[in-house]
C-alpha cells in the first residue's frame, strides 16, 4: 500500500488525473509534479507559510497535506491566481509599495492577503497583521505588506460602492 | 526534511476506520486535519506504517444543538467552531479560544477531534473542554463510549482512547443564558503554543461568582481544571478571598520547564491569569493590581 | 536635509533632466516573483540530476569510528553514499584565517569530517540519490559509530587550562584576540565623577533566510567544466574557491546565481555541504543538488553574535562621556569559517565601539574562542549590534547614574557635525557624519517631549512605557582593506559594462548581485540616469560569472556604493561615445548634443534630433555611411574600488517605545524611529524597505533570537516553531527619516543602508525596557529580553 495512489483533482482550473506516493505532500506535489514552481518550501513543518495554497477555496499550508489528501478538491496555486488576475491590483499594490524584497515568502504572503481580504472588507492595520500573523517574512520587516493589503482593501471599497 | 514510506488507507465509515486501526495496532496513525501529525511526520519524528485517512466521513462533520447538548463532530474545523452561529451562542467560550489556535491556514484544517486525541497540554482546546464540561464520544471495536473531559487527559500526548478507538464527537452542554466566558493566554507570538493559557466558564450574581470552571493549560502534563475555583464561588471577592485563590492554585500546579518559561515563571504566570480572569469577569480592575501576584 | 551643494561643480551626471535618482521606482524584477514565477535554485532541475542529503553529527565532539553504509548503497534509488576520506581525493581542505589578523588562526575543514566531527550538525556522510526522500530514507541506514569526546561549549571557560583543547595542533582554544588602547583610559576613569560597569550578554542566533541555503553543481566531464547554481551574494568569490580547492582554474567554474530568497550575511561563505557538493557532481559526473531544510539550516547556517561583553563608562556630572573600556568574549564554533573568517565580528566590535562619541580614551580586548558548536560568522551589521548595545547602554547607565536625560548626554557627547573628517577612538576615519542633526530629526519625529509627558502619565496609571535611543555608525563601501590585505581572493572591486544595443535599448551587466534589496533597479536608475533614456530600455543581468564583470558582489551595504558608482562611470563613457557618433551623424559637436528622453537632442533648445534607436540602427546596420576612420563603441566598461578611504561610514539614530507589562514580563512594541544618513539617496522607497527590514532583524535580536545550546552541545530549539523570528503581528510600525551627507569618494555618493536598521535596534529596545523598568530600579543588559529575563529582574520569580 506504500505505492502510488491514483488522484484526480483540479489544479487552477486543470484536471490532473495522475498517481502519486502516499507521503508526497501537496507542496511537493504541486512542485515536481507539477512544476508549479511558485509555490515555495521554507519549513516543511508548518511555520513560514511560504507554501500556502488555496484548497477548496481555503488557504491552507501545503506541507501539512498530503496530495493524496487534495483528491476531488480543487486546488489554486499562486500560478493560478495570478494568470486569472484575480489578485492583479494586490499584486500591483505589493509592486508600488515594494512589499516585497527576495520575494520567496511572497506567493504565500499573497495567498494569506487574499484570503484576508475576502473575508473582510476593510481589515485596520492590526487585522492585517494578524491574519498575517502566520506568514514569516524575513526582508520587509512586515510594514509594507500591511500598507499594500490596506491599499488594496481600500481599493476596492471604493469600486464596490 | 521528507516523511517516511507509509501505506495509506481512505476510510470509507466510521466502522472501516475502526476496523483499520483494529488491524494495524500501533502502527496506524489516524489522519484528520493532519496539522500536528504531518509536522512530526515531515520531521521524521514519527514514521507510522498506515495512515488512516478520515477526511472523507461526512458522519463525523458539523455541529449541532439538540436540547442542551451541543454535538460537534470531530472532523469539525477550527475555522467552522470559530464561524458558526451555534458556536458563538451555545458556547461561545470556543470561538474565542480557536482565535488563539495558530494561524487561518491552520484552522482552515486542524480539527477537534484531532486536538483533542493528540492532546497536546499546551493546546487550548483541552483545556476548553474541561471548562466546558464536555464529554468525549469514541467509537471502538466495542462499540461507543462516552468519556468525561476530566478523565480524558492523561498525560502528555495521551489520552484515554485506547489505540483502536476513534474520537467521532464531543458533546458539550449549552451555556446557561446567564452564563460568561473569559479566555487568554501568555503566547510569545500570535498563534505560538501558549507559555500558559486560561479557558474559564462562569456564572455570575449579584458580583459573586455562583459557578466558576476554570480549565489551565501549558501548567502541567495536561489541562488542569482546577479546585482554586471552590475558593471563588459562592463568596464575597475580596482579596483575601483571592488570595487564598492564588495559593490554592499554586498547590496544584507541576508546570515542566521548558525554552520558554522555567517551572517557576509558569507558576507566576498562572497566578497572574487567574487574578486578571477574576477582575475581568466582575469588572473589578483593583483586583488586579497591588501586588497581588 | 542636509546637503553638500558645494560638491561639485555644475550640474551633476546624477541632476540630468528625467533623473530616477531620489525618485521611488518599482522595482523591475517583481512582477516575476509576485507570480511564483522567479528561478530559485531549488526551482532548478537538470537532466540526470541527483539529490544530496548529509547525514549529519548527532554529538558536539566525536571520533568516527566507523561507518557502515552497504545497506544504505542498496536502497532503492541510491546513487552513492560518500564519506569523508573518499572525498578528500577529489577536494583539498581549507583554513579560514587571513593575514592582517594578526594571529588568528584555525584548524583545517574539510567538506565532509574525514576522522572526527566537531560539531552536532557537522555532515559525516553524503547520500546521493534520484529523489531527497530516497536519500533521506538510506541514510537512517547508514551506521556510525562514534566515540563522543568531551565538548567545549561554554566560551568563558574555554581558555582554561582545565578545558580540552579542540585542535591539539593549535595549542589552545584562542583563535584570535586583538587589544587596543587609545588616549589615557586609566587616567580618564580615575578622573571622572561616575564609573558604571556592566556586563552585556547576547544571544546566539542566525539569519533564517526563508529560502534555505542551495546549490546544484553540474561537473560536465566532457568540458571539463563545473557549473554552480547557487544563491549567493558572492558568485566570483564562490568561482574561486571552488576551483581552488577542486584542482580546477578559475575558467573551468561558472557560477550561476539567480533569484535568491534571502541572504542576510547567510549565503556569503563557502559552506562545507555547498563544497560536497561541488565535489560530489565531480566525482559521479552529474548534476547534484543540495537543499538544506530547515532543521539543517539551523544547525549549519552560520550564526553570529555569541558574545559577552564587559563595559566601561567614565562620566563626569555635566555629562561629558570619559572614557569607554570593553573586554569581549565571543565563541566561534570550532573553526574560522572560510574564506572571511570568524575573526570579523569581534574585531569590528573593537572597532566600533565608542563610534558615535567624541572622547578618544578607548581600552577594548576582544578574544575568539573555539567551541563544540556550530560555526559562527558574519550576519548582517556584523559585528554592530554588539558594539551599538554595549556603547548605548553604557551611556543610558551613565546618564542614569548622574540623572541626565538620554537625548542630553548623546547631545554633549556625539561627534559635532562640522568636525569632519576625524577619527574614532580605534582610529577609524570618518569622512562626513551628521549626528546632531540625525539626532534633531528624530527628536522632532517622536516628538520626545511629548512622549515622555504621555510616558509620565501612563506610568501613574500603572501602565510601564520606555524610550529607548540608539545612536550608532555604520561601515559600509569597504575597500581592499576589509579581506584582501589579508589574502583572501574576495574582490573589493566591482565592474559594470553598458551597451546600447540595436533597437536603442540598454544591456547593463554589474558584478553586484540581488537579493531583493534592489540591485537591479537602482543600476537601472543610475543607467537610466546618466544615459538619459528611460528605465524600461535598461535591462540589467547580474549573478554570472560566465556573463558579468569580475566583481565582488551584494554585502557588506556596498552594492549601491561601489557597484552603483562603477555602473556610473561606466555610462558615462557609453554617453560620451554615444554623443561622439551622434556628432558624426549629425555632423555637430558633442558639447551641443544631449541625451534626453532616449533621443539625442540639442543642448541649447532641447529640440530632439535623432532617436537613439536610429543611432543605433546607423551605427550597427549602415555603418557605411559613416565618415572613415569612425569605429563607434557603444559598450563600455568600468570598475570602481574605494581608495581614499578604507571603508565609508553611515550613521543614525533609532528611538523605540515600547510597553513592558511588568507582570509578565512581556514587551510590546508600540513604534519605532530611525533617522539615517546613507549619503546619496538612489531610491527612497528601497532604502527606507532596507532599513525597515534590518530593523526587524534586530528585533528579532532584541525580543526572540536565539539558538539554545545545552550543556553537551546540542542546539535545542532547531526548528522554526522553537526559534521564533519576527513576525507581523508583534512588529511595530517603523518611521522614517534621513539626513543626506553624500560621501565625496565617489561621484554617485552613495554610503550604503543595508545594514543599518540591523545595527542599532536592539540597542533602542534595550535601552527602552530599561527606560521602562527605572522604577522598579531593575536594568537588564542581556538579550533577546525574554518574559523570562524580565521577570526574573523584577524579582517576580
Amino acid at each position: 500500500m506504500t505505492a502510488p495512489i491514483s488522484i484526480s483533482l483540479e489544479v487552477n482550473g486543470e484536471r490532473v488525473d495522475t498517481y502519486v506516493l502516499p507521503r508526497t505532500n501537496l507542496a511537493d506535489f504541486v512542485r515536481e509534479h507539477l512544476k508549479l514552481t511558485g509555490t515555495h518550501v521554507g519549513c516543511e513543518h508548518g511555520v513560514c507559510g511560504a507554501c500556502t495554497v488555496r484548497v477548496n477555496g481555503d488557504i491552507v499550508r501545503a506541507c501539512l497535506m498530503l496530495a493524496v489528501q487534495a483528491n476531488n478538491a480543487s486546488v489554486e496555486t499562486i500560478e493560478g491566481l495570478s494568470d486569472s488576475g484575480e489578485i492583479a491590483d494586490l499584486q500591483a499594490a505589493f509592486r508600488d509599495r515594494n512589499a516585497l524584497q527576495c520575494g520567496f515568502c511572497t506567493p504565500g504572503m499573497l495567498m494569506a492577503a487574499q484570503d484576508l481580504l475576502k473575508q473582510s472588507a476593510e481589515p485596520d492595520r492590526e487585522k492585517i497583521r494578524e491574519h498575517l500573523s502566520g506568514n514569516y517574512c524575513r526582508c520587509t520587516g512586515y510594514q509594507a505588506i500591511v500598507d499594500a493589503v490596506a491599499s488594496t482593501a481600500r481599493a476596492r471599497v471604493g469600486r464596490a460602492s | 526534511m521528507k516523511a517516511s514510506a507509509f501505506a495509506y488507507a481512505r476510510a470509507t465509515s466510521v466502522k472501516n476506520a475502526v476496523e483499520l486501526l483494529a488491524a494495524h495496532g500501533d502502527g496506524a496513525k489516524i489522519l484528520s486535519g493532519g496539522q500536528s501529525l504531518m509536522p512530526a511526520m515531515n520531521l521524521r519524528l514519527i514514521s507510522p506504517e498506515l495512515i488512516v485517512d478520515i477526511g472523507e466521513l461526512a458522519e463525523l462533520r458539523g455541529i449541532v444543538v439538540q436540547g442542551d447538548i451541543l454535538t460537534i463532530g470531530a472532523l469539525t474545523r477550527h475555522v467552522d467552531l470559530l464561524k458558526s452561529p451555534e458556536i458563538a451562542i451555545h458556547a461561545p467560550l470556543l470561538a474565542d479560544a480557536i482565535a488563539h489556535v495558530a494561524h487561518p491556514a491552520i484552522r482552515n484544517r486542524g480539527t477537534i477531534g484531532g486536538s483533542l486525541a493528540h492532546a497536546d497540554p499546551a493546546s487550548e482546546l483541552p483545556a476548553c473542554m474541561l471548562a466546558l464540561e464536555a464529554t468525549i464520544v469514541a467509537r471502538g471495536p466495542q462499540g461507543e463510549r462516552r468519556i468525561a473531559a476530566r478523565d480524558f487527559f492523561t498525560g502528555i500526548y495521551e489520552t484515554a482512547l485506547s489505540s483502536q478507538e476513534l474520537l467521532v464527537a464531543v458533546e458539550l452542554p449549552t451555556a446557561p443564558h446567564e452564563s460568561t466566558h473569559y479566555f487568554h493566554e501568555f503566547a510569545r507570538r500570535h498563534g505560538d503554543y501558549a507559555i500558559v493559557g486560561l479557558a474559564a466558564q462562569a456564572v455570575i450574581r449579584d458580583g459573586r461568582f455562583a459557578d466558576l470552571r476554570l480549565g489551565f493549560f501549558a501548567v502541567g502534563d495536561r489541562p488542569l481544571l482546577t479546585a482554586a475555583a471552590h475558593k471563588l464561588i459562592n463568596v464575597a471577592i475580596s482579596p483575601t478571598a483571592l488570595s487564598a485563590a492564588l495559593s490554592a492554585l499554586d498547590g496544584e500546579l507541576d508546570p515542566q520547564g521548558d525554552q520558554q518559561a522555567t517551572p517557576a515563571m509558569r507558576r507566576h504566570l498562572a497566578r497572574v491569569l487567574l487574578a486578571r480572569c477574576v477582575s475581568t469577569l466582575l469588572s473589578r480592575p483593583e483586583l488586579c493590581v497591588g501586588g497581588l501576584v | 536635509m542636509t546637503t553638500d551643494p558645494g560638491k561639485r561643480d555644475g550640474l551633476s551626471v546624477l541632476d540630468r533632466p528625467n533623473s530616477y535618482i531620489g525618485k521611488t521606482v518599482p522595482r523591475p524584477n517583481l512582477d516575476r516573483l509576485m507570480q511564483g514565477r522567479g528561478l530559485y535554485v531549488s526551482d532548478i532541475e537538470l537532466p540526470r540530476m541527483a539529490h544530496v542529503v548529509f547525514l549529519r553529527s548527532p554529538h558536539a565532539h566525536a571520533k568516527i569510528i566507523s561507518i557502515e553504509s552497504s545497506t544504505a548503497k542498496r536502497m532503492p534509488g541510491v546513487v552513492a553514499v560518500v564519506t569523508g576520506p573518499e572525498l578528500a581525493a577529489i577536494i583539498t581542505p581549507w583554513v579560514g584565517v587571513l593575514s592582517h589578523l594578526k594571529g588568528l588562526k584555525s584548524a583545517p575543514q574539510s567538506a565532509i569530517a574525514t576522522d572526527r566531527v566537531c560539531w552536532q550538525g557537522e555532515a559525516v556522510a553524503a547520500v546521493v540519490a534520484n529523489s531527497r526522500a530516497a536519500a533521506e530514507d538510506a541514510a537512517e541506514h547508514i551506521l556510525v559509530s562514534y566515540e563522543e569526546l568531551d565538548a567545549v561549549t561554554d566560551m568563558s571557560t574555554a581558555l582554561d587550562p582545565a578545558t580540552p583543547v579542540i585542535h591539539a595542533s593549535l595549542g589552545d582554544n584562542l583563535a584570535f584576540e586583538r587589544n587596543h588602547d587609545a588616549g589615557t583610559v586609566d587616567q580618564a576613569f580615575a578622573n571622572s565623577d561616575e564609573v558604571v560597569e556592566a556586563e552585556f550578554i547576547f544571544g546566539r542566533h542566525t539569519g533564517v533566510t526563508l529560502e534555505p541555503r542551495s546549490v546544484v553543481a553540474d561537473w560536465n566531464p566532457a568540458e571539463a567544466r563545473l557549473t554552480i547554481y547557487q544563491g549567493t551574494q558572492a558568485p566570483h568569490m564562490v568561482q574561486n574557491i571552488a576551483a581552488l580547492h577542486l584542482g580546477l582554474k578559475e575558467s573551468q567554474v561558472r557560477v550561476v546565481c539567480k533569484d535568491v530568497g534571502g541572504s542576510f550575511g547567510i549565503k556569503v561563505h563557502i559552506y562545507a555541504d555547498e563544497m560536497a557538493t561541488y565535489a560530489l557532481s565531480k566525482l559521479l559526473r552529474r548534476p547534484v543538488k543540495f537543499v538544506a531544510d530547515r532543521v539543517e539550516s539551523f544547525n549549519t547556517d552560520i550564526h553570529a553574535r555569541d558574545h559577552r561583553c564587559k563595559g566601561k563608562i567614565g562620566v563626569n556630572r555635566d555629562g561629558t562621556i570619559t572614557a569607554f573600556e570593553i573586554d569581549d568574549l565571543t565563541g566561534i564554533g570550532p573553526y574560522s569559517m572560510y574564506p572571511r573568517t570568524s575573526a570579523i565580528e569581534a574585531n569590528q566590535v573593537v572597532n566600533l565601539v565608542g563610534g558615535p562619541y567624541v572622547t578618544k580614551n578607548y581600552r577594548a580586548r576582544a578574544r575568539v574562542v573555539f567551541q563544540n558548536k556550530n560555526v559562527m560568522c558574519q550576519y548582517r551589521a556584523v559585528g554592530h549590534p554588539i558594539a551599538c548595545s554595549v556603547t548605548e547602554g553604557l551611556v543610558d547607565l551613565a546618564a542614569m547614574k548622574i540623572g541626565m536625560d538620554p537625548v542630553e548626554i548623546r547631545r554633549r557627547n556625539l561627534i559635532a557635525d562640522d568636525a569632519y573628517p576625524c577619527a574614532s577612538p580605534s582610529g577609524l576615519r570618518f569622512e562626513q557624519l551628521s549626528h546632531h542633526a540625525a539626532l534633531a530629526k528624530l527628536i522632532n519625529m517622536m516628538d520626545y517631549d511629548a512622549l515622555r509627558a504621555k510616558q509620565a502619565v501612563l506610568r501613574a496609571k500603572n501602565i510601564h512605557c520606555g524610550i529607548g535611543i540608539a545612536s550608532f555608525i555604520e561601515v559600509t563601501n569597504p575597500s581592499a582593506a576589509f579581506y584582501g590585505v589579508g589574502g583572501a581572493k574576495i574582490s573589493s572591486q566591482d565592474g559594470v559594462t553598458v551597451r546600447l544595443d540595436a533597437q536603442g535599448s540598454v544591456i547593463c551587466q554589474t558584478s553586484i548581485t540581488e537579493q531583493g534589496q534592489g540591485s537591479e533597479s537602482l543600476t537601472a536608475q543610475i543607467v537610466g540616469s546618466v544615459l538619459g533614456v528611460s528605465m524600461d530600455r535598461v535591462r540589467v543581468i547580474l549573478g554570472d560569472t560566465d556573463n558579468t564583470p569580475y566583481g565582488g558582489g551584494t554585502w557588506a551595504s556596498r552594492g549601491a556604493g561601489i557597484g552603483g558608482e562603477a555602473a556610473l562611470q561606466a555610462t558615462k563613457v557609453l554617453r560620451k561615445n554615444i554623443l561622439d557618433v551622434a556628432a558624426t551623424i549629425l555632423q555637430s559637436t558633442p558639447g551641443e548634443l544631449d541625451i534626453v528622453g532616449n533621443s539625442i537632442v540639442n543642448t541649447s533648445d532641447g529640440a530632439p534630433r535623432i532617436e537613439l534607436n536610429e543611432l543605433a540602427r546607423i551605427v550597427y546596420f549602415r555603418p557605411d555611411t559613416l565618415p572613415p576612420g569612425i569605429q563607434p563603441e557603444l559598450m563600455a566598461t568600468r570598475h570602481f574600488v574605494p581608495r581614499e578611504y578604507p571603508f565609508a561610514f553611515t550613521n543614525g539614530v533609532q528611538a523605540s517605545w515600547l510597553e513592558v507589562d511588568t507582570d509578565t514580563g512581556f514587551v510590546k512594541l508600540l513604534k519605532h524611529w530611525v533617522v539615517e544618513d546613507c549619503g546619496t539617496i538612489i531610491n527612497p522607497q528601497l532604502v527606507d524597505e532596507q532599513i525597515r527590514g534590518g530593523v526587524v532583524q534586530g528585533l528579532g535580536a532584541a525580543l526572540f533570537e536565539k539558538c539554545v545550546y545545552d550543556e553537551r552541545g546540542q542546539l535545542t530549539n532547531a526548528n522554526m516553531a522553537d526559534y521564533l523570528v519576527p513576525m507581523s503581528g508583534e512588529m511595530p510600525d517603523i518611521d522614517i527619516g534621513h539626513v543626506v551627507s553624500p560621501t565625496l569618494e565617489t561621484e554617485l555618493g552613495a554610503k550604503g543602508a543595508g545594514e543599518a536598521g540591523t545595527a542599532g535596534a536592539a540597542a533602542a529596545v534595550a535601552n527602552a525596557v530599561n527606560d521602562a523598568l527605572q522604577p522598579f530600579g531593575a536594568t537588564i543588559t542581556e538579550i533577546p529580553l525574554t518574559p523570562q529575563i524580565i521577570l526574573t529582574a523584577l524579582g517576580r520569580i
